[in-house]
C-alpha cells in the first residue's frame, strides 16, 4: 500500500522531471548539431505560446485562430516600453506586456466568448487582424508600423557588483527555459485541479457543466485571459531573443503557425505544441537547403497538418504519449496483483447517502412553488398558467400526452429557461429568471430525458464535476489543489457511487458502458450536486424491466428528506411513486390530484388516460 | 472633410468592392448554412480563381473563357475535395472541419507557390474594359471597376434565382433550416452537400476571376479576402444569403469611405462594425435565432 502511493506521488512529478532533465541535456544536443543553441531557444518560444493555446483548445476546447493578437501585444508593449525609454527595468517591462496581454485578452474574450465553435474562432481570428491593423497604421507612430521595433534590450541581474546579462546565446536559452519550465509547471497544476475538471467538463458539454452549479462564461473567460498571458509572454521572450520585435507577430500567419504546430504535435498534452515547434522550424530550417524541395516546405507541413488532422487527431507527441501510456498502464497491470475492485454493492439503509443541506423542515412546508407560470414561443403557448406545490419528502409526477409542455414546464423550474409570466419560489424566496447554475446553487438539480454526460471522462470523473460545484461554488481558482484531493467532494461522490452501485465501473470511461449504465449516472450527476429538490425528466425512459424496479426504487429511497418532481411515461411508475399527479394537456394543467383522484377524472380519462387504458391497471 | 467628389468615387468604389465581397461571402455562408461548417480554403480558391484568369487572359484574352476556367477549376478542386476528403468531416466536430480546410488552404497556397513563386503577376482587364468612365464630370472611374458591379451582380442573381427559384435551390433552402428533416424527407443529402460545396466554392473562384484584373496576383491574395468575408458573414448572419449581400457592400463601403477621410482606420473600421453587431445583436442581422 504505502508502496503504491509513494509510486504515486513519484510518478506525480515524473513529467516535470523528464522536462527539467531534457532543459539542461538537450542544448548540448543542438550546440553539437547547430553550433547554436538559438533553434533550441526559438522552439521553446514556440512552445511556451503553445502550452497556453493548449489550455485553451485542447483542455478547454475553444479554438481562437487569433493568438496573434496577445503575442504582439505583449511584445511590442515591452518592446515599446523600453526601447522609448519609458521603463530602464526590462524585468518590469516584460511584466508590463505581459499584463497588457491579458488586459487586451479580457476584452475580446468578453466579447468572442457571447458565440461559440466556428463562430468564436472567426471572431478570435477577426480581432487579432484589428490588431494588426491598429499597430500598422493608427499606432505606427509608437510601434513603427511595419518596421517593427529594433533594440529590445534583454533583462540583467544584479548580484553587489556583478551584472549578470542574458543577452545572447546560452544566457537568452536560460531565461527562456526557466519561464518555459515555469509556464509548464503551472500549466500541470492548472490541468490536475479542480478548475482543470471543470475546463474538461466544458469542453465536453458546456450546458451540463453550466446546470452543475459552475460558472461557464467565468471559467471560459479566465482560460481565455490566461492563454492571453502565456501568448504574451512568449512575444515579450521573442522580443527579447532576437533584439527586435517584428510587426508579423500581430500577423494572421502567426496565429495560423501556433494552430498547426499545435495540432501536429498534439492537442490537450501541453508539450505537443512544442514537439509541433520542433517539427516547423526543423522542416524549415533543413527542408530549405533542399534544393527543388526547399520551396515546398510549408506544403509538405500542411499536407502532414491534413494527414494528422484526418487520421491522428492527437498528433505526433500525442500519439506517442497514449501509446506509451497504454503500455505503461499493462505492465503496471502484469506486474501488481492488486484486488479487483469490489463488485457492485446494493447500498444498505443508512450507507453514506448525499445529504440535502436543508433537509429539516416539517412534511407540510412547501419547498418548491410555482405560480401560474407561462411560458409563448411567439404565438405558441407551449406552458400557460400552471401552479403546483411540492412539500419535502413529496413525489409529485407530471404527465401528460406528448407535446404537453412536461419538458418545457420542468426547463422553467431549473432555470434553464425563463418564464414569459409567472414565479417560481424555492423555500418561499423567489428564484424566477435566476440562470440554471444559480438555481442549482440553490439546491435544484434535474436529470435530463437525453443522456447529458462527459463521455470522454470515467464515472467518477462526471461524478467529480458535479460534485465540485455544491462545495467550491460557482467560480474559484484553487488550482494548486489536485482534483481529487477534497474531502467532501470524494465523500460526495462514494456516496452516490454506493447509492446508485456503480462501483464496478466507477473508473471506466463513461463512452463505453451501455445506456442502462449511463442512464444511472446521468441521475447521479444530478445527485452528486446534493440537491433538495430533482426534477426528473423521464428516468426511465429507454430502461429494461429490470432496470426500470431498481430505479422505482431508487426513486423512493431518494424522495426521503427531499422533494422530486417527475415526469414520465411509464404510467404504473408514476402511479406507484407519485403522492400527486398533475395532468397537463396542451400546456395547460388539465388535472391534479392523488393517483386515486386522476384515475376516477372523467375528463382525464378522455383526453389522456383513456386512450391509455391498456397501462393503467387499477 | 474631404471633398464631394472624392466621397462619390470612394462610395462608388466601395460599392464595387462590397458586390465582389458579397459574391465571395454568399458562396461562403450557403456552405455554412448546407454543410454546417465553415470553409476556411475559401480564401485559396478565391485565389485559384485569379490565376485561373490569369493564365487565360495572357494566353487566350477571353474574358469569358477565364470566367469559365475560374468556374471549371473550382468545380472540379470542390468535386475533388469534397469527395476525397471533406466528406469524412461531417460526423466530426466542427473544429475539425475547420482545421482540415484550413491545412487544405495552406496546401492550395504553397503549391501555387511553388509553380508560379511569390512574385506578383499582372493581369490586364479585357479590352471592353479599358477607359475611364466620366461621371457628369464630378469624378472619374475605370471602366472595368464600373463592370465588374455589373458581373458580380449578375452571378449574385444567378445564385439567388437558383437558390430561391428552383426546386434544387427549395432543397438547399430546407437543408439550411433542418438538415437532418430533408434527410428523412428521402432527398440524397450526399448529392446535395456535393453541389451547394461546389457552387459555393464556384462564387469565391468567380470572385477571383472578376478580382484578378484589379489588384496583383499573389498567392496569399485569398487570406486578407477571406478575413474580410469572415466579418461580412459575422455582421449579415452565418447561413443568410441576404445577410451575405447586405453584409458585403456594407463592409465596402466601409473600407473605402474610411479611406476618404483617414486612411489609417480603413481596415479598423470594419472590425469596429463587426464588435458593434456583436455587442448589440449577436446573431448578426440578418442571422435566424438559435443557428449557432
Amino acid at each position: 500500500m504505502s508502496a503504491s502511493v509513494v509510486a504515486r506521488r513519484g510518478s506525480r512529478w515524473l513529467p516535470e522531471i523528464i522536462v527539467v532533465l531534457l532543459l539542461v541535456g538537450l542544448p548540448f544536443g543542438f550546440v553539437a548539431a547547430f553550433d547554436t543553441v538559438d533553434l533550441l531557444s526559438r522552439i521553446l518560444v514556440w512552445g511556451l505560446f503553445g502550452i497556453g493555446f493548449d489550455l485553451l483548445f485542447g483542455y478547454s476546447g475553444l479554438l481562437s485562430f487569433g493568438q496573434a493578437a496577445f503575442f504582439g501585444t505583449g511584445g511590442f508593449m515591452t518592446a515599446y516600453l523600453l526601447t522609448s525609454h519609458t521603463l530602464t527595468n526590462v524585468w518590469l517591462a516584460m511584466l508590463a506586456g505581459v499584463v497588457a496581454a491579458m488586459l487586451l485578452g479580457v476584452l475580446v474574450g468578453y466579447l468572442a466568448l457571447r458565440r461559440v465553435g466556428l463562430y468564436f474562432a472567426m471572431i478570435t481570428l477577426a480581432f487579432a487582424q484589428l490588431s494588426y491593423f491598429v499597430e500598422d497604421s493608427p499606432l505606427a507612430h509608437w510601434t513603427g508600423g511595419e518596421n517593427g521595433l529594433p533594440g529590445v534590450p534583454p533583462p540583467t541581474i544584479e548580484i553587489g557588483p556583478l551584472t549578470f546579462s542574458f543577452g545572447s546565446g546560452w544566457r537568452t536559452y536560460a531565461l527562456i527555459a526557466t519561464l518555459f519550465f515555469l509556464g509548464y509547471v503551472l500549466a500541470r497544476f492548472i490541468v490536475r485541479s479542480p478548475v482543470g475538471a471543470v475546463l474538461a467538463g466544458i469542453r465536453q458539454n458546456a450546458d451540463r457543466t453550466a446546470a452543475l452549479g459552475h460558472s461557464v462564461p467565468g471559467y471560459k473567460l479566465a482560460v481565455f485571459v490566461l492563454a492571453a498571458a502565456y501568448a504574451g509572454l512568449a512575444g515579450v521572450l521573442l522580443g527579447i531573443f532576437q533584439s527586435y520585435m517584428p510587426p508579423g507577430a500581430f500577423s494572421v500567419d502567426t496565429s495560423g503557425q501556433l494552430v498547426f504546430q499545435t495540432v501536429i504535435g498534439g492537442v490537450g498534452t501541453l508539450l505537443g505544441p512544442t514537439v509541433g515547434a520542433a517539427v516547423w522550424l526543423f522542416l524549415r530550417d533543413e527542408l530549405q537547403q533542399i534544393p527543388g524541395v526547399g520551396s515546398l516546405w510549408m506544403f509538405i507541413l500542411g499536407a502532414i497538418f491534413v494527414l494528422l488532422v484526418t487520421l491522428l487527431r492527437k498528433g505526433l507527441y500525442g500519439t506517442v504519449a497514449v501509446w506509451w501510456q497504454s503500455h505503461a498502464v499493462a505492465r503496471v497491470a502484469a506486474t501488481r496483483s492488486e484486488p479487483r475492485p469490489r463488485a457492485a454493492v446494493r447500498p444498505h439503509p443508512g450507507a453514506a447517502q448525499p445529504t440535502p443541506p436543508s433537509a429539516a423542515g416539517a412534511a407540510a412546508t412547501p419547498v418548491l412553488e410555482a405560480r401560474s407560470v407561462s411560458k409563448n414561443f411567439g404565438g405558441v403557448h407551449a406552458v400557460s398558467k400552471v401552479s403546483l406545490t411540492v412539500p419535502t419528502g413529496e413525489i409529485y409526477a407530471v404527465i401528460g400526452p406528448n407535446g404537453a409542455g412536461k419538458t418545457t414546464f420542468l426547463r422553467l423550474l431549473s432555470g434553464e429557461m425563463v418564464p414569459t409570466g409567472g414565479r417560481v419560489l424555492l423555500r418561499g424566496h423567489d428564484i424566477t429568471g435566476q440562470s440554471v447554475t444559480a438555481v442549482n446553487r440553490e439546491g435544484i438539480a434535474k436529470s435530463y430525458q437525453i443522456n447529458q454526460l462527459f463521455n470522454d471522462l470515467t464515472s467518477r470523473q462526471n461524478l467529480r464535476i458535479a460534485a465540485l460545484g455544491r462545495h467550491r461554488g460557482t467560480l474559484r481558482f484553487d488550482v494548486f489543489r489536485a482534483a481529487d484531493s477534497i474531502p467532501e467532494v470524494e465523500e460526495s461522490i462514494a456516496g452516490v457511487i454506493d447509492e446508485l452501485g456503480l462501483a464496478a465501473i466507477a473508473d471506466l470511461p463513461v463512452a463505453t458502458l451501455p445506456y442502462g449504465e449511463k442512464r444511472r449516472i446521468e441521475l447521479g450527476l444530478a445527485l452528486a450536486t446534493l440537491p433538495s429538490v430533482l426534477l426528473l425528466d423521464e428516468p426511465l425512459a429507454g430502461l429494461s424491466p429490470g432496470e426500470r424496479q431498481d430505479v422505482i426504487r431508487l426513486i423512493r429511497r431518494l424522495a426521503k428528506g427531499r422533494t422530486i418532481v417527475l415526469v414520465e411515461h411509464d404510467m404504473d411508475a408514476v402511479f406507484a411513486l407519485a403522492a400527486r399527479i398533475m395532468v397537463m394537456h396542451l400546456g395547460r394543467p388539465l388535472a391534479e390530484g392523488t393517483p386515486a383522484e386522476i384515475r376516477r377524472d372523467a375528463e382525464v380519462r378522455r383526453a389522456y388516460l383513456g386512450g391509455l387504458k391498456a397501462h393503467v391497471h387499477a | 472633410m474631404p471633398p464631394t467628389a472624392v466621397i462619390l468615387s470612394q462610395a462608388f468604389s466601395g460599392f464595387a468592392f462590397g458586390t465582389l465581397l458579397a459574391l465571395m461571402s454568399s458562396g461562403l455562408t450557403i456552405i455554412f448554412g448546407t454543410l454546417g461548417f465553415v470553409n476556411f480554403a475559401h480564401g485559396a480558391m478565391f485565389m485559384l480563381g485569379a490565376y485561373a484568369a490569369f493564365l487565360v487572359l495572357t494566353y487566350t484574352h477571353s474574358y469569358i473563357a477565364a470566367l469559365a476556367a475560374g468556374a471549371l477549376i473550382l468545380l472540379v478542386a470542390a468535386f475533388v475535395l469534397e469527395r476525397g476528403l471533406l466528406r469524412f468531416f461531417y460526423v466530426r466536430p466542427p473544429e475539425d472541419q475547420l482545421l482540415v480546410t484550413f491545412g487544405l488552404s495552406v496546401m492550395l497556397i504553397e503549391g501555387i507557390r511553388y509553380f508560379f513563386g511569390s512574385d506578383s503577376q499582372r493581369v490586364s482587364p479585357p479590352s471592353w474594359g479599358d477607359g475611364i468612365v466620366n461621371f457628369w464630370g464630378i469624378f472619374y472611374y475605370p471602366l472595368y471597376r464600373v463592370e465588374v458591379i455589373g458581373i458580380a451582380a449578375a452571378f449574385l442573381l444567378a445564385l439567388y434565382l437558383l437558390l430561391y427559384h428552383t426546386s434544387v435551390g427549395l432543397m438547399v433552402r430546407a437543408g439550411i433550416e433542418d438538415r437532418l428533416m430533408v434527410g428523412l424527407l428521402g432527398i440524397d443529402v450526399r448529392r446535395m452537400f456535393l453541389l451547394v460545396f461546389a457552387v459555393g466554392a464556384m462564387a469565391a473562384g468567380v470572385a477571383g476571376v472578376i478580382f484578378a484584373p484589379l489588384s496583383a496576383v499573389i498567392p496569399d491574395m485569398g487570406t486578407p479576402f477571406l478575413i474580410q468575408a469572415f466579418v461580412v458573414v459575422v455582421i449579415g448572419g452565418l447561413g443568410s444569403f441576404g445577410g451575405a449581400i447586405v453584409g458585403g457592400i456594407l463592409v465596402g463601403e466601409l473600407l473605402s469611405l474610411t479611406t476618404a477621410f483617414n486612411p489609417d482606420y480603413s481596415q479598423v473600421s470594419i472590425y469596429l462594425a463587426m464588435t458593434l453587431v456583436l455587442i448589440l445583436r449577436p446573431r448578426g442581422l440578418f442571422g435566424a435565432v438559435g443557428r449557432i
